[in-house]
């Protein structure tokens, strides 16, 4: 707890904070060792070879997983059909931009305000190197990326019971959490207190990468001086000409940094999902639905709201209604079905699908999460701050800030994210608020870790994805006992229907997760066409 | 009991039927009447720092956890799938069934059990019970809310 005495380490604090630095270089070592961590299941363009003897496809939805599986089942030969519920491709790959307008579930309608050229992604908005599908798409379709910053080592870890609300630079947490641990193992390590598990050849050794990794002087201590300054900053930096001498900056004690709690942010940069490199598409995340779409646009039938989809041995029926003239219900035929809709709303469709599929389409909660993007008339934390993309991270109810990744150094207007809330009682407050409030709210906690909010601050724009009308959701929500019980389920063929989408993988909320589910249905709907 | 609150919106962002653009009004909130359940969307006074709610009272807990999809009025939305209406709800009749409903969700809601104590839980089933056109008397505990509860 935050509020209790310097009485030392407690053992989870230790544990967690062994955790934090020993868990990734370990969970890497043994990721490596099975092979995981190199290799995505990616295999490259999927290949559908043989007669589609031609069969038509259904598709629901045109978000990645619908539009890969048009685009895919098209080129196989399919006569292919898509059906969506809004009026533009790319589901929850989707961008802001000045001029948009947004009409969430209650009914308020949000104007972006944004200057040109600005934008801000509600949904998706980074890239792993590792997604190698969605990579691979990018470069099909011709969608230019560029870097997205993770990890600014400049950016700001903030404890609203920290350093009396005083954010700390990332650097200096990471380097002083490196470099006191360190030193408490060299320490242990120089009195024998390890010789059980640390033979006599590798405690040279081990001592040698504690003052490598841990900038620990001569003595195996970490102290203000020039080593330490190399990793955590200087209080004066290195300059030209006279007086430019470098000063050391003083490192933070072991037990503040413990009862700080800002070590638990730093897992958010040694995740493996989270680290370097990491890519976003130039202009934003919808390039990629808009590239997709340029593909495939012309088989999607949009304002199409799906009410019923039935089958039987012969084939696949959708009833639907376009939103703008809901009166007259329409039909859909097909010989197949990839049916990409979210299982918030699948659940609430008449489907005809055996038990197993109708259970566990009925068994995957939808986490809640809110977005929101503010504009500033200058770009505050690049010429007051030097942080250059990034984000920063507190334990206030917006958790996160990031800065733009795209535009760096410019004068003029920028947006950032000023709130990123996913799940915990916070998302459900944001929701619950009217959008003029979230904006409020996080400009007004925001201010916290950068004063300057309040004179800069000029707009906003707040998604807050349980109000979504197309998702009621941000993402599936499974747990080890869901997925054991319902996953394969989900997604075995039932019959002429299988379904696809970020809740059909193991990569829930990540578009990557979309696209590998839907080669992996549209592989098996293949092989079935071609054997039947 | 009456509370006199300030609402004070932001900006005429809202352009639905539950548009709320008084600049500064005062508003007469009232815990017997519903009568103003239609416009109330009132800013929240704290927000939760961890991931469990802070609020205590039913009405808090609504207004934070539950009106994000069943809506300030209770009456849900539909989109390309809808929220249920909380309002003259049969469904209510057993307090049971919301109390399970809420700690262990159902289909796409998510379980809220575990960001919420048992008192809490029973607080805003009872709110939800005994508002919005509802009008069931028989007050569930944190009892009743223990049983509901994964592993017991």
């Amino acid at each position: 707890m935050r509020d209790e005495g310097n009485t030392g380490l407690r053992r989870r604090d230790l544990l967690s904070l062994i955790g934090t630095i020993a868990g990734s270089s370990a969970m890497y070592q043994a990721m490596t060792s099975l092979g995981f961590a190199s290799e995505s299941t990616y295999k490259g363009p999927v290949r559908l070879q043989g007669d589609v003897k031609g069969a038509s496809v259904l598709i629901l939805g045109a978000g990645l997983a619908g539009m890969t599986a048009a685009l895919e089942l098209r080129a196989a030969g399919y006569k292919v059909q898509v059906l969506e519920f809004n009026s533009r491709p790319g589901g929850r790959n989707w961008t802001l931009r000045g001029g948009d307008s947004f009409t969430e579930l209650g009914g308020a309608t949000q104007t972006c305000d944004f200057e040109e050229g600005l934008y801000f992604n509600p949904g998706p908005w980074r890239i792993p190197y590792h997604h190698r599908a969605l990579l691979d798409y990018c470069k099909r379709l011709g969608v230019a990326l560029e870097p997205f910053v993770q990890l600014n080592h400049n950016a700001l870890l903030h404890g609203s019971g920290a350093f009396g609300g005083k954010p700390q630079r990332i650097r200096e947490i990471k380097a002083d959490l490196q470099g006191q641990v360190s030193e408490l193992l060299a320490k242990v390590t120089q009195q024998s207190k390890l010789d059980e598990v640390v033979s006599r050849e590798d405690r040279e050794i081990l001592l040698q990468a504690l003052q490598s990794w841990g900038a620990l002087d001569r003595n195996y201590a970490y102290n203000a001086n020039l080593i330490s300054a190399n990793y955590r900053g200087y209080s004066r930096d290195e300059g030209g000409g006279i007086g430019a001498t470098p000063l050391p900056s003083e490192p933070i004690k072991l037990s503040d940094i413990l009862h700080s709690q800002l070590w638990r942010h730093l897992r958010n940069f040694s995740a493996y999902h989270f680290q370097s490199t990491m890519f976003q598409p130039v202009g934003g995340m919808d390039m990629i639905g808009k590239a997709f779409a340029r593909k495939v646009g012309d088989l999607i039938r949009y304002n199409a709201k799906v009410t019923r989809i039935q089958q039987n041995d012969s084939g696949v029926t959708v009833r639907y209604v376009d939103s703008r003239s809901p009166e007259t219900p329409q039909l859909a035929k097909a010989d197949w079905c990839v049916c990409t809709i979210p299982l918030s709303i699948l659940s609430q469709i008449q489907i005809d699908v055996g038990p197993r599929m109708k259970s566990a389409i009925d068994a995957v909660p939808y986490a809640s999460s809110v977005k929101i993007g503010l504009q500033f008339k200058r770009r505050f934390w690049e010429e007051d701050e030097a942080i250059y993309g990034g984000i920063s991270f507190t334990d206030l109810p917006i958790r996160q800030i990031s800065y733009p990744s795209t535009g760096f150094n410019r004068s003029g207007r920028g947006v950032l994210l000023g709130a990123y809330v996913f799940e915990g009682a916070s998302a459900y407050e944001f929701t619950s608020m009217a959008p003029s409030e979230r904006v409020a709210r996080a400009v007004e906690l925001g201010s916290q870790l950068h004063p300057q909010y309040r004179a800069e601050f000029e707009n906003g724009i707040a998604v807050a994805w349980h109000r979504v009308p197309f998702t009621l959701g941000c993402a599936g929500n499974w747990t080890d006992e869901t997925r054991a019980q319902h996953y394969d389920s989900l997604c075995q063929i039932d019959g002429r229907i299988v379904l696809a989408g970020e809740h059909a993988s193991y990569i829930p909320a990540w578009q990557e997760g979309a696209i590998l589910s839907s080669l992996d249905a549209i592989t098996r709907l293949h092989e079935r066409v071609v054997r039947t | 009991m009456a509370l006199i609150r300030i609402k004070q919106s932001i900006s005429a962002i809202s352009r639905g039927r539950f548009t709320i653009a008084l600049a500064l009004s005062f508003v007469l909130i009232s815990h017997a009447t519903d009568a103003d359940e239609e416009t109330r969307s009132r800013p929240l006074t704290s927000l939760s720092m961890g991931f469990r709610f802070t609020e205590s009272t039913g009405e808090e807990l609504f207004a934070s956890a539950c009106q994000g999809c069943h809506m300030p009025d209770g009456k849900g939305a539909v989109g390309a799938g809808a929220y249920p209406s909380l309002a003259q709800n049969s469904n209510l009749e057993s307090g049971g069934y919301p109390v399970y409903v809420v700690v262990r969700g159902q289909r796409a809601m998510p379980p809220l059990g575990a960001m919420m104590s048992d008192a809490q839980v029973a607080a805003v089933v009872n709110y939800v019970r005994t508002h919005f056109g509802n009008a069931y008397r028989d007050a569930v505990s944190a009892d009743d809310v223990k049983l509901v509860r994964p592993g017991k």
